[in-house]
């Protein structure tokens, strides 16, 4: 077999190698597995059969559904076998599975996909929910395609494995947070989708932006990540094979290197202390936080206590979520984000409704005002929470002083309410807000002068001050953190809040990489907070480095017009102090 | 060949339990159908095709009937797409 090399966007760093897995979105876990010609007719004769025996039980279904309820609601059935009889479903299969050689199962799977998703996107609600019924047909059919066993969820995965996949929604990545994951791999996305937030955090390699990764890579075939280049190895030869895993001691052997760091502060060679924090996503990351040596945690994305699950999650159990993580990383403190849906992250307990275009929609302290049901019950959890480790809280999304003030306003009831019940909190609890929206950064001092801190979410404020769509794999390579524009933002929202005198933190991806923390650490960032794994190799950076050194970098590097230009003159500049 | 437009009154539009009386309808006949919403042209003998025509209530098609019995068809259809989902079911 030849190996094949795909070239994709490096999400997450390291190297890994082992069968693939390809993962099909949905209930349904269907496998791809390639077929023979030989074996062609034998596959459509399998599907046709299991086409039959559907439509058997869908008659039977039917009879009892009419003996016990009449012939009305029976009705339905009609449509449903009318539909394992359709010639233009069962000749789409049929011909799929000779072209692409391709066993029956995952032909159905995308064919019957296909019209699913056509069913859900038609403005009309009658036949937008006609997708349900034609997914009820198609795991009749499937069941009887597969072994019913493999027919299941996230919760069969096998561990030890590549997991290939069209896209993983921030719901399926937190399925694989308990599983041992080698690494990741889809065909949609950039350098900051979920697949790689996610990946960082269980450190391992991802590559994202594949394009067609799904449709190149067979299941269970043998794979290597090159998580540093952003390249996928299919089938790679022994030759290849050899020279990862060399490289793979390599980095194991550096990342042990580093784990010396771990109690060391995080102290610049001219004696300025910066504080490094860890950004968590379920509280079962606490022991890799502590692992690095975080000094806390610098952004709760608590988002992901509401998904995966029919409800909302409760006050009293958003109030144990919290106050544990406060005692998990107690003696240091927690910075809670308040709800961020929307955007790419839906739940399934509310609805809502997708924008045209979402990141610009009804999401984060938007969606919060426009449900203080849900944000109260949030606001009273974290508060409750307060009196049990050190908390601070801060809003997402906010794009003035008008939405900063109505969040106020509210948390400002949710405290006089729970007074009056006398029961505690922190009266002195910070609340701070995320600066992600280029309105936030122009405005910044009137903004300062009425929050406890800023943190800058960089991916989102790098994606609406570029205007890129960051989960767009065609618009990824736009997406430049160092662009002069993103850099003039940060610069301008650092200063308005030092000139204010509250702390200005940095939180998206850009803190994690060694050579952009560098320049953030020049340009006046007071605090960083990062997926855990890169927490070593930052702090590695900022003990090589002078301040004075990293302050003149950052502002020869503001004077350069393009992203390129800063960023080979950022690296030409660390590579003195740190070379790699 | 017989072609007629005929209007959608069903409020809630073609969708399954229609679809199906309707294709179970042109099954009787020894007839070749399509429907045509604009450029979209379906097989009437298809479901999954009359449902991927998203025709809602007012939506207006193009039927186009083939065959010897085609003028007795087309006058069947014609009463089916005039009635309300209940009394098609009725």
């Amino acid at each position: 077999m030849n190996e094949i090399v795909l070239k994709g966007i490096p999400a997450a760093p390291g190297i890994a190698y082992g069968p693939s897995f390809i993962l099909e979105k949905g209930e349904f876990i269907v496998p791809k597995r390639s077929i023979s010609s030989s074996e062609i007719n034998s596959e459509i004769a399998r599907f046709e059969e299991a086409v039959i025996t559907a439509r058997r039980e869908i008659h039977q279904l039917k009879t009892k559904i009419t003996q016990d309820l009449g012939p009305g609601p029976a009705q339905i059935f009609d449509a449903h076998l009318l539909v394992l009889q359709d010639t233009t479903l069962i000749d789409a299969v049929n011909e799929e599975i000779r072209k692409t050689k391709t066993s029956a199962e995952y032909v159905f799977f995308k064919v019957i996909r296909k019209f699913v998703e056509t069913f859900a996107q038609m403005p009309d609600e009658y036949l937008r929910e006609r997708a349900s019924d034609v997914s009820d047909i198609s795991k009749r059919v499937l069941k009887h395609l597969m072994d019913e066993s493999k027919l299941h969820d996230l919760d069969s995965l096998q561990d030890d494995l590549i997991i290939v996949a069209h896209d993983l929604s921030p719901s399926d990545a937190v399925g694989m947070f308990n599983k041992k994951i080698k690494g990741f791999l889809t065909d949609i996305g950039g350098r900051t989708s979920h697949t790689a937030i996610i990946a960082k955090s269980l450190g391992v390699p991802a590559v994202v932006g594949l394009k067609d990764a799904t449709l190149k890579v067979n299941n269970q075939d043998y794979v290597i990540i090159d998580g540093q280049k952003g390249l996928v190895i299919i089938n790679p030869s022994e030759e290849t094979k050899e020279l990862y895993i060399k490289e793979q001691h390599k980095i194991t052997a550096s990342l042990e290197k580093l784990d010396d760091l771990k109690d060391l502060p995080a102290q610049t060679t001219d004696g300025k202390k910066i504080t490094i924090l860890a950004n968590l996503e379920l509280s079962s990351e606490i022991p890799a936080v502590r692992k690095y040596g975080a000094e806390g945690i610098g952004l709760y994305r608590t988002e992901f206590l509401y998904m995966n699950r029919l409800d909302l999650p409760s006050e009293e159990e958003q109030f144990l979520a919290y106050s544990q993580v406060a005692r998990a990383v107690a003696p240091f403190g927690v910075t809670i984000r308040t709800l961020d849906l929307g955007g790419d992250k839906f739940i399934s307990s509310v609805q809502i409704p997708r924008d045209m275009t979402p990141f610009l929609g009804c999401r984060a302290i938007r969606f919060c005002l426009e449900r203080p049901d849900i944000f109260k019950t949030q606001l009273r959890a974290i508060l409750r929470a307060s009196v049990h480790g050190r908390i601070q809280m801060m809003y997402p999304m906010i794009s003035g002083l008008g939405e900063l003030r109505q969040a106020n306003a509210i948390l400002n009831q949710v405290k006089t309410a729970l007074r009056d019940e006398k029961i505690a909190f922190d009266e002195q609890i910070k609340v701070g807000m995320m600066i992600e929206v280029p309105a936030a950064v122009m405005t910044a001092e009137a903004l300062a002068r009425e929050t406890h801190f800023f943190s800058i979410g960089t991916n989102d404020l790098i994606q609406y001050t570029l205007a890129v769509d960051r989960v767009n794999e065609k618009t990824a390579h736009l997406y430049e953190p160092a662009h002069p524009g993103v850099l003039r933002m940060i610069q301008k929202t650092i200063d308005a809040g030092h000139n204010e005198g509250i702390h200005v933190a940095i939180c998206g991806e850009m803190a994690s990489d060694p050579l952009f923390a560098f320049l953030l650490l020049g340009m006046g960032i007071d605090e960083f907070s990062m997926s855990s794994a890169s927490i070593l190799t930052v702090k590695r950076m900022i003990r090589a480095v002078k301040l004075q050194d990293a302050q003149r970098t950052a502002y020869e590097a503001m004077q350069l017009a393009t992203g390129q230009e800063v960023e080979e003159f950022v690296e030409s500049q660390l590579h003195k102090y740190l070379p790699s | 060949m017989i072609e007629k437009e005929v209007t959608v009154v069903n409020k809630k539009g073609l969708h399954a339990r229609p679809a199906a009386l309707f294709v179970n309808m042109v099954e009787k006949f020894d007839v070749t159908v399509t429907l045509a919403k604009g450029p979209e042209v379906v097989n009437g003998k298809s479901i999954m095709g009359i449902l991927m025509l998203g025709a809602v209530e007012g939506t207006v098609l193009k039927i186009t009937v083939v065959g010897e019995a085609a003028a007795q068809a087309m006058a069947e259809f014609e009463k089916f797409f005039n009635k309300q989902e209940e009394e098609l079911v009725s």
